[in-house]
């Protein structure tokens, strides 16, 4: 179906399911209820969730099937949300074009910069992207402030009059999709459940639903099979009459465009970009977040870039009354100690959350978070297989 | 005629000479060994063959046309196949993948972007990768990663690689180093009956006497860069110079 085999095809299949349902999936605690604050279901983080998931797609297509490690990747996040709030600015308040020109700014930029950082490989690769991506950094926020509004950013701002457009006098412009406002919501409550249905949620998740169709194809093409070959000895390709160099760079823009659009979407859910966006703690979140979830993998990045934005935005919203509260039906004094305790973790602390869940799984699962959905479904099939089957139904009802 | 046609080629690492004045025709469709002792620059010559070293000076064509100056890939695409001392395949990829490659090379030259098409409907390569791992008797290994493979195995798998670019002339490197004597017969074996059927020129770097002799029409002895004689085995065998240079002491 659509070209994928089977497996593939229904591994799309939950990636859609996952991504249509996530108002309900996310938001499984009641409003109110004391578990409420672990809720994810708000479009703020939605969106974050999609658009860091098609960042962090793009990215395994370079890191995942080359083994090149690009550690600037944020600097055509940055490029692409550049171009797109420009293209707002100046000609349109549709989301498409500013996306797409968001798509076109970063590839161009991934093909010059790819086109000297490929030149080497391995750390030396990397510290080029590095670097090239600090500069970038540094030039947005100072040098090339007329372009980028330097420290500040760029906002959509009461004086900006895109060419397409009928704005009254100093109305703000708004993001929008053909008269579709990004930012309308449709609130559905059951009960004492609350789930929101946001309009720029839901682009975003087609966009990213699109994207990683694209990645799956990409994976099984010959072309996926050449990345791979990259990756696995560069000796032998050479001597199989193969050219590695435009391999990688094609791999390379590939993936800078994959930024370039999840910038675009970014400034397409929220009209603003700043250099920070480029700051290279950003790349290294998009190299953490392929690793974590399962680097050349099809659905790990995904998985990663989710668990990495649930934490950032959840668990530092957790404060010490809310410890307190946890812990308020021990005795005063191991209430206090366990705050004590577990406090650093939260909060700010995140980071040593993530940092410690990201040793732990770089040690005990290399393969990532979707290695350790792989061991989790063995062992329960070899539990299932312990037990000797009392009909044939059993047998034919494996855990896949 | 000479499919390979080396001249005056020198090469110099600082002050040591690796080569110096080489001179070595291959004649097409035979199989050419040559041999020589420890240093006396048989890879340093293999490696000006296929781009990875430039000579100094000289001449290295092939076919007609020089191949100096064109990167490892490009003489690759010209028709030379290279075997490594250690078997140089794609660990990473399965049995099947490491065979579609070099067809994929083949037909599609060194870069094409193929990236949207689905490899498993490339019916036509998938096709001649079975035929060419039925030909090596490892078809049963198709879904294999190549790298859990025995020795023998990958020293097959990267044979039949490069006899799937039907390449015209095909270099080999020390093939049966560190191989068990079962594995080195085998592999006589296979490069026997490649020479027999297939159109193919060999050429082939080899310490092992056993598989020279048993394989080579023609041998070319190397010491200290240059080349010593030039003849049959029968011939090399008995030669005084020989025998001094390098089969004295290990024969």
């Amino acid at each position: 179906m659509f070209g994928l085999n089977k497996k593939d095809f229904n591994l799309f299949l939950i990636v859609i399911a996952l991504t249509m349902l996530a108002p309900f999936i996310l938001n499984p605690f009641p409003a109110g209820s004391g578990m409420a604050q672990f809720n994810a279901g708000y479009p703020d983080l939605m969106q974050r969730f999609v658009i860091f998931g098609i960042f962090a797609i793009g990215f395994n297509i370079l890191f995942g099937l080359t083994g090149y490690l690009s550690f600037g990747h944020a600097a055509f996040l940055g490029v692409g949300s550049y171009g797109a709030i420009w293209m707002m600015k100046l000609v349109t308040l549709n989301v498409i074009p500013a996306i797409i020109m968001g798509v076109i700014v970063s590839g161009v930029f991934a093909l010059a910069i790819g086109f000297i950082s490929l030149r080497r490989s391995g750390i030396y690769f990397s510290i080029l992207t590095l670097a090239f991506a600090q500069m970038s950094y540094a030039l947005a926020y100072s040098v090339l402030t007329p372009i980028t509004g330097g420290e500040t950013g760029l906002q959509i701002k009461p004086t900006d009059r895109p060419i397409f457009s009928n704005l009254e006098e100093g109305e703000i412009g708004r993001a929008n999709l053909f008269g579709l406002d990004m930012r309308s919501s449709y609130e559905l409550e059951v009960g004492n459940w609350a789930f929101t249905f946001n309009t720029g949620y839901y682009i975003a998740a087609i966009v990213m639903i699109l994207a990683f169709y694209l990645s799956i194809r990409i994976f099984r093409s010959p072309f996926g099979t050449m990345l791979r070959a990259v990756k696995s000895n560069q000796t032998r390709m050479n001597y199989t009459g193969l050219n590695a160099r435009p391999y990688t760079l094609a791999a390379f823009v590939i993936s800078g465009m994959y930024a370039g659009l999840a910038g675009g979407l970014l400034v397409a859910m929220d009209t603003q970009v700043g250099p920070e966006r480029m700051f290279w703690t950003a790349s290294g979140e998009v190299v953490l977040m392929t690793i974590l979830g399962g680097a050349s993998t099809l659905i790990g990045p995904v998985l990663g870039a989710g668990l990495i934005k649930y934490m950032e935005n959840i668990l530092s919203k957790i404060n010490k009354d809310i410890l307190h509260q946890w812990f308020a039906f021990l005795p005063d004094g191991i209430e206090d100690f366990l705050v004590t305790i577990v406090y650093p973790f939260i909060g700010k602390g995140w980071h040593l959350t993530l940092g410690i869940i990201f040793m732990a799984v770089v040690i005990f699962l290399p393969g990532g978070l979707v290695e350790g959905g792989k061991r989790f479904m063995d062992f329960v099939k070899r539990k299932k297989s312990k037990t000797p089957p009392s009909d044939e139904s059993a047998q034919s009802t494996p855990a896949e | 005629m000479a499919i390979l046609e080396v001249k005056n080629v020198n090469k110099r690492f600082g002050g040591l000479q690796a080569l110096g004045d080489v001179n070595l025709s291959v004649e097409e469709n035979s199989v050419h060994a040559i041999i020589g002792p420890n240093g006396a620059g048989k890879s340093t010559l293999l490696n000006c063959l296929v781009g990875k070293l430039t000579p100094d000076t000289g001449s290295v064509m092939f076919d007609g046309q020089s191949v100096l100056g064109r990167k490892p890939y490009e003489i690759n695409q010209m028709g030379i196949s290279r075997v490594f001392q250690t078997p140089e395949i794609f660990g990473d990829l399965t049995v099947m993948e490491n065979m579609m490659i070099p067809i994929f090379a083949k037909r599609d030259g060194a870069f094409r972007m193929h990236a949207i098409e689905s490899t498993a409907n490339e019916k036509g390569v998938i096709e001649q990768a079975e035929s060419m791992l039925e030909d090596m008797s490892m078809i049963d290994k198709q879904h294999m990663h190549a790298a859990a493979m025995s020795r023998g195995d990958k020293r097959r798998l990267e044979i039949g690689m490069c006899l799937a670019q039907e390449p015209r002339l095909l270099l080999l490197d020390e093939p049966t180093a560190g191989m068990a004597r079962a594995d080195t017969n085998n592999t006589i074996d296979l490069l026997k009956q490649i020479s027999d059927e297939r159109n193919i020129t060999i050429a082939i770097i080899e310490h092992d006497m056993h598989v020279v002799f048993s394989l080579a029409q023609r041998i070319t002895v190397l010491a200290q860069g240059t080349p010593l004689v030039e003849d049959t085995p029968d011939k090399i065998k008995g030669h005084p110079k020989v025998r001094e240079a390098y089969l004295g002491e290990s024969a």
